[in-house]
């Protein structure tokens, strides 16, 4: 059986597998926000960063190979990690006490994991517009991380293609397809894969807020595993 | 839109035949008729190409010379260099704003005029450089050419009836070896690759030990080996694509091979063909060189008449292969090879995913080679004399030559061509940067992304062993402040990155951020820390190189120019990047006061 170390473990993986693709199979975890095991890869938050027989590298885009020695849960990758989490935190507007996705939400559930008590670097503060044209769903650019997870979904599982990326650099964003730009103009529907995948807060139903109570949510009950060396801020008063 | 140019709209789709992977060049080319791209403009584009108007937009919108917005009929972009600015390029743009009465990156109420700032155009050697209206360029500014531009833009006379003089590009090759000192090849390289056999072609140049001239130094042979070995599609070819981006700023050599020696960089991609039993090629032009579009085109028709491209090269059967060139709109990060691809084929320019590779799996999947122009241009000379003869220029790991883009502090700017293993020093003297009482302090090598050196290592050599290029050599002579040097380039990679990773899209943002910060005056000991963290992120968890190296002259200039960031590192405790004194300003003017106590205790 073909297999790769990951953090001393045996993995065993298939031809074609990603490194990503045969951990999760085999119930290690490799902390990431814009790998799904239903979607193509992408390879953009780089959160699943791993050392590959001692380069860096995405385990979400590295096929795997026999006898590979890969670290992933070190204190060096997940201060790494921290520091990512810290970049998408401070691009966008993350509030998380009023954000409806909170305890549900990947990005939140990441910083804790990789020990990110409160922001390291000040925030951007864009100005992005909430779209509330769709009877049944928001969408709320301040909370997007541009994993294009929804891109993905729409494309590859719904066959809409009702979103795309556009501008570049820091100015990147999720654009809509309708003829106005909005996404209640738009082909999309509660129903759709789309509808559901999004890590963070961006994409919410509308008319649903805290049917279940904080403390009670996915994250709450059941934390992404922390690091073995689980790093501390540098600035540790502020959480 | 005016029908005139629904016409010229219907012009360019039929041209083009909706084809999706002409999707950039049909931008560009409707562009150029309706001055921006509306909603409306884009939705007739994707209706033609069969993609959505949001992929459609997300496509123009990646690129910096694709418009999702007006701009002024006269478009205004001054070259923003380092080179630029050491000329005095920033004092120009503001006069040239207050002649015409308008903001930078703003448009004139009337419509009539917009003035913007652009990443290296690629003449350095003769700035400060100007792109109007994403075509002509203007080189040599000074103040009253500036005001003479100023008057021919409000009298609305048409950028082709400027003085000619304006527009002169020179290439004034300085030093010349065998690229450069040779006489443009008309098909003798093919005709000895044809005599010798592929084969023993593809071995000559493994001979030569060539390695790609563009930066990342793959060798040659082992690349075009591998796409050989690689089988495209039942009835498609291996594509063979030369890298003509040249977006490295400082970089402008490519620029005076295309000039001179176009014949020389075709040779070598029809002996790539004839190698590789290709049939499609592209030369990825760079949209800041549309201005060679012209005499490259009239260089492949040339060809084509004298039975060296096309249908039955030199007379023999099978031997069909030619060139479209394809125009780029501005990104920096194109000259990637896979993200280059990804635009050839009319997409956003995203560095793919590797493996694999695009010797396996290149344009539209086909088994496909990209490389500079310059290496072109040794395969072919190669070709034509032999891998030992070029195995026997340079040093034992960097054969041949190196053509080197010299700019900045130097009496002789322009196009020097070397043997690998000439040492720093030796350009700098021959471009007569120690000329005058001149005392240069350091150069940037290869570019933003290369290697700055300071004066304690002008005896290394160029070579990849040593201080590898790809083909920028700025100097800056003891004047300069490197602080700047760096900020200015930090700006650069924040401007080109393609967004799509999270390091390097909010990494490089926030690099600016804090060099801006310590700019203003707002510096202490926790910046420079927080940007020795963020050039660690960035090397090695960035998607591609552009990332890996954004933050190369940070870290350059932290080791070597110290001294220039701790005359910025006020305080070892936290400051702010703003004044809080000063936002009380408002406050102190509606209340009147300007009393001791309307103003904060002086902190640090």
């Amino acid at each position: 059986m073909n297999a790769f170390m990951l953090d001393g473990v045996a993995v065993p993986f298939e031809g074609g597998d990603t490194l990503m693709a045969a951990a999760t199979r085999a119930g290690q975890h490799v902390p990431h926000l814009c790998w799904h095991p239903r979607l193509g890869q992408s390879g953009a938050c780089r959160l699943c960063t791993v050392r590959v027989d001692g380069h860096l590298a995405a385990a979400c885009t590295t096929r795997a190979t026999p006898g590979l020695v890969v670290e992933n849960r070190t204190a060096e990758l997940d201060n790494k990690r921290r520091l990512l989490v810290q970049l998408l935190f401070i691009e966008g507007n993350h509030f998380c006490p009023s954000c409806e996705k909170s305890g549900a939400c990947r990005l939140q559930a990441s910083a804790y994991q990789v020990g990110m008590h409160g922001p390291e670097f000040e925030e951007f503060y864009p100005h992005r517009p909430v779209d509330a044209s769709h009877p049944d769903m928001w969408l709320d650019l301040n909370r997007c991380i541009l994993c294009k997870l929804c891109v993905r979904a729409s494309r590859e599982i719904d066959g809409k293609d009702v979103f795309a990326i556009g501008g570049h650099g820091i100015a990147s964003h999720l654009i809509v397809n309708s003829p106005s730009g909005l996404l209640g103009d738009s082909a999309f529907e509660a129903s759709d894969f789309a509808a559901e995948v999004c890590p963070v807060g961006a994409i919410l139903p509308k008319r649903r807020g805290f049917a279940v109570p904080i403390g009670q949510r996915p994250f709450d009950v059941a934390p992404l595993p922390a690091g073995p060396s689980l790093p501390t801020d540098t600035d540790d008063d502020t959480g | 839109m005016t029908s005139a140019q629904d016409d010229a709209i219907d012009a360019v789709l039929a041209r083009r035949g909706g084809r999706r992977d002409q999707l950039v060049q049909m931008l560009r080319e409707v562009q150029s008729h309706t001055g921006w791209l509306s909603r409306p403009v884009l939705a007739r584009i994707a209706a033609a190409v069969g993609l959505t108007p949001a992929i459609v937009e997300g496509v123009a919108g990646f690129y910096r010379f694709l418009h999702l917005k007006p701009i002024g009929r006269y478009h205004v972009l001054w070259s923003d260099n380092v080179t630029d600015r050491m000329l005095g390029s920033h004092g120009l743009a503001r006069e040239m704003c207050r002649e015409l009465l308008i903001e930078p990156g703003k448009v004139s109420e009337d419509g009539l005029v917009s003035v913007g700032f652009t990443s290296c155009t690629g003449l350095g050697d003769q700035g400060p450089a100007l792109l109007v209206n994403h075509h002509q360029v203007l080189t040599r500014m000074h103040a009253r050419r500036v005001a003479e531009l100023a008057d021919l833009i409000r009298a609305r006379v048409p950028v082709t009836d400027w003085p000619a003089e304006w527009m002169q590009v020179t290439n004034p090759v300085q030093r010349a070896d065998v690229l450069l000192g040779s006489e443009p090849l008309q098909g003798q390289a093919l005709r000895a690759a044809i005599a010798r056999g592929s084969d023993a072609t593809l071995g000559e140049i493994d001979v030569s030990r060539l390695r790609g001239r563009g930066g990342a130094g793959f060798a040659t042979g082992t690349k075009w080996g591998l796409c050989r070995r690689a089988l495209p599609a039942e009835g498609s070819s291996r594509v063979v694509v030369c890298n003509a981006d040249e977006g490295e700023p400082g970089t402008f050599k490519d620029r005076a091979l295309l000039t001179l020696q176009p014949d020389t960089v075709v040779e070598g991609m029809t002996v790539a063909a004839y190698l590789l039993d290709a049939r499609r090629g592209f030369v990825y032009l760079r949209g800041e060189y549309r201005y060679l579009l012209e005499s490259l085109e009239q260089a492949l028709a040339r060809r084509r008449s004298r039975g060296l491209l096309g249908q039955r090269i030199l007379g023999l059967e099978g031997f069909d292969f030619d060139i479209d060139i394809h125009v780029g709109a501005g990104a920096y990060v194109c000259g990637e090879e896979s993200a280059l691809i990804e635009s050839l084929e009319g997409k956003r320019g995203n560095p793919r995913i590797r493996p694999p590779f695009p010797v396996e799996r290149g344009y539209l999947g086909q088994p496909t080679i990209v490389n500079n122009v310059e290496t072109f241009c040794a395969a072919a000379h190669i070709a034509h004399r032999g891998g030992a003869w070029w195995a026997g220029i340079g040093t034992e790991a960097s054969t041949g030559t190196k053509i080197h883009s010299v700019s900045g502090d130097c009496a002789r700017p322009g196009i020097y061509e070397y043997p690998f293993g000439v040492t720093v020093e030796q350009i700098l003297h021959d471009c007569g940067a120690l000329e005058q009482g001149r005392r240069t302090q350091a150069v940037q090598v290869g570019g933003p992304s290369g290697v700055c050196l300071d004066a304690g290592e002008f005896t290394r050599r160029i070579g990849f062993e040593d201080v590898p290029t790809a083909g920028a050599f700025m100097v800056f002579d003891h004047r300069r402040d490197m602080f700047e040097v760096a900020r200015g380039f930090a700006h650069f990679f924040a401007h080109e990155s393609c967004g799509f990773c999270t390091p390097c899209r909010i990494g490089t943002e926030l690099v600016v951020r804090r060099m801006d910060k310590l700019a203003a005056g707002y510096g202490s000991l926790f910046d420079e820390a927080e940007l020795d963290e963020l050039q660690g992120l960035l090397h090695g968890t960035t998607h591609c190189g552009l990332g890996a190296t954004a933050t190369n002259p940070l870290r350059d200039t932290l080791m070597r120019f110290r001294a220039a960031y701790e005359r910025r590192l006020h305080a070892t405790h936290f400051v702010p990047a703003f004044d809080l004194d000063a936002e009380l300003g408002p406050a102190r003017r509606v209340t009147g006061r300007d009393d001791p106590l309307a103003h904060l205790e002086r902190y640090g």
